[in-house]
């Protein structure tokens, strides 16, 4: 199992049994939590898993800080998708479509990455911004090609869509294409997962963590330090692509709101923040948290406001409407109370 | 007489908008430990940044083995084989000291040998093997750093204070691992305030004074004469 993980295990007991319950969850999703919103919500996490943590390869590891994180997503999402609309529905056209949106988007990376990552590393943040801001303009503007902001919906294999059933039961379910797709998502996401676990474990990620702390000093020793962040930033990006290749095949749809719109850079960027930076086990708990305060807290508070319905002030506080409100007030919480992450906290907890 | 190890031409360098080193020249001979003296804030960690492509020079000539270096990117003098131990010590404090030692061993793995021989000198490294270089002490941190420049084979070893605020047991710790270095052969080019450890050490000394280096000469001259010691580095009292 260790190895299975890279030698780098949660090293904390109750981070352990946290995953753990995180990960049957996510494994049994479609027969433990039956309803359309609780598989949307279990496939955001997989997928917002894989997007975090490929964020904090960059942020985490190599302590580089990019505002094109979206960016990348959206290539992949995008190329999912254009390759639907004008491939006709079928595997090759997803095939093909996440393999152009890969390439784009590690290719785009190289680039902005060769471009700016000689010199200083806020450059990178700043002509990242740029960059992402052009190409989100860009995705809503030429809308002959990307739909505009309106989107594009497309088709996906009849084998993954809610149309297509199973004769048959599994613990009382009814085997649907869409929880065949959700186990599709879940399946690659894990193995993305998994992938990047192994490549912060390698030497590969020991170096990066070394630029990390005293790029200099890692110059000095040997290693050129431009090639391995642009390296990272590459395979950042790659990721990121995947992601949202996935995304696209599971939404069955895809516009610059569901995927480069700066909303969401900040959700990855408060994912992998709260749930501990250089630790991809963070990235995996933040989005976990994140998603879910997004998707229930609404409920969470409806609840809680019907409870106080008695009390005058505090059931306006508690009113749904007002669920944003609550959420930023969770994030300023646990960044104050935990300044290394939840992951960081627990693993220094353990390790006393 | 072979031809020097590391040899420096008018060197050059500016920091910013600070004048640091005003025309540094220097030969250093094969197997010697070089002395390079003077008081604070003459150039000496900025010789040794120049040598390694931190600083850049904005003239003079480098060589390095008979190599120009003066224009080579840092990452690649470092692979000709030369060790370099900076003044903070620059250790990787989110990883282990044999995640640093494997790093630092940028062509290959870390031999047994050299392990082994780096533990000898070194005690607390094999004791603390596994736990994260951050959590060492300040003299442990000290030899870890010293041992990443000897996870190889140099050709020269650049090496910036290496006895600084270290307690007087930790001090001659270093000391002996670096006597070890010298007598192996080694290259070895040193910044040292502690005058005592670096009349131990040295075969040369080299004094800087204002950018540029004012005297070189035996290191056996320099610790016998009292007076050329007062003039050059302000001791006024031998061996303090």
């Amino acid at each position: 199992m260790i190895r299975l993980f890279s030698g780098d295990g949660p090293r904390s007991t109750i981070l352990a049994l946290i995953l753990i319950v995180i990960g049957l969850a996510l494994a049994f999703a479609p027969f433990l939590f039956p309803g359309v919103r609780a598989l949307e919500t279990a496939a955001r996490i997989c997928i917002f898993v894989v997007l975090a943590a490929s964020y904090d390869l960059l942020l985490g590891y190599t302590g580089i800080v990019s505002f094109a994180h979206t960016m990348f997503f959206g290539l992949g999402a995008y190329g999912v998708a254009l390759a639907s609309t004008h491939m006709g529905r079928g595997f090759t056209a997803l095939g093909v479509g996440t393999l152009a949106g890969l390439a784009a988007a590690v290719a785009l990376a190289l680039v902005i990455g060769l471009f700016s990552l000689r010199v200083r590393a806020i450059f990178f943040a700043m002509i990242t911004l740029a960059v992402a801001s052009a190409v989100t303009v860009l995705a809503s503007q030429l809308s002959a090609v990307t739909g505009g902001e309106d989107g594009l919906v497309y088709q996906i294999p009849r084998a993954l869509g809610p149309a297509m059933r199973l004769d048959r039961e599994i613990a009382g379910v009814t085997i649907t294409g869409k929880i065949l797709n959700y186990y599709v998502v879940f399946a690659i996401s894990l193995v993305l997962f998994l992938l990047m676990l192994r490549i912060v474990n390698s030497p590969f990620g020991r170096v990066l963590q070394a630029i990390r702390e005293n790029d200099f000093r890692a110059e000095a020793i040997g290693y050129r330090v431009v090639r391995y962040r642009v390296t990272a930033t590459c395979l950042s990006a790659g990721f990121a692509a995947l992601a949202g290749s996935l995304w696209a095949i599971w939404l069955r749809y895809v516009g610059p709101g569901t995927t480069l719109s700066f909303e969401i850079m900040l959700d990855i960027l408060l994912m992998v923040v709260i749930g501990g930076m250089g630790t991809i086990w963070g990235a995996a708990l933040g989005a976990t948290l994140m998603v879910l305060a997004q998707s229930y807290l609404q409920n969470l508070m409806a609840l809680a406001a019907g409870a106080t319905e008695a009390l005058p002030i505090l059931s306006r506080l508690l009113d749904p409407d007002r669920w944003l409100l609550w959420l930023g007030v969770l994030f300023i919480l646990s960044v104050y109370f935990f300044p290394t992450g939840i992951v960081g906290r627990l693993r220094a907890r353990a390790a006393r | 007489m072979s031809e020097p190890i590391l040899k420096l031409e008018g060197i050059e360098t500016d920091i910013g908008r600070y004048h640091i080193l005003s025309g540094v020249d220097l030969e250093m001979p094969r197997g010697q430990v070089t002395m390079l003296l003077g008081r604070n804030g003459v150039g000496k960690t900025t010789t040794l940044r120049s040598v390694i492509g931190h600083w850049r020079a904005k003239s003079g000539r480098i060589l390095f083995d008979g190599q120009d270096i003066t224009r080579m990117p840092t990452p690649a003098i470092a692979r000709m084989g030369l060790g370099f131990v900076p003044e903070d010590m620059g250790i990787f404090s989110d990883l282990t000291v044999e995640e640093n030692m494997t790093l630092a061993a940028a062509s290959g793995p870390l031999s047994p040998k050299r392990r082994d021989r780096i533990f000898a000198a070194f005690p607390p490294l094999a004791t603390f093997w596994r736990a994260p270089a951050g959590t060492l002490s300040g003299g442990q941190k000290q030899m870890l750093s010293i041992a990443r420049a000897m996870a190889e084979e140099r050709r020269l070893y650049l090496i910036d204070e290496p006895t600084k605020g270290l307690a007087p047991a930790i001090v001659s710790t270093m000391a002996a691992a670096l006597r070890e270095l010298k007598r192996e052969g080694a290259s070895i080019l040193l910044v040292e305030q502690n005058f005592a450890v670096a009349r131990a050490l040295g075969d040369r000394a080299a004094v800087m004074e204002g950018g540029r280096i004012v005297w070189t000469g035996a290191m056996a001259e320099l610790a016998t004469d009292a007076k050329l010691q007062s003039r050059l580095l302000g001791l006024s009292v031998e061996g303090v």
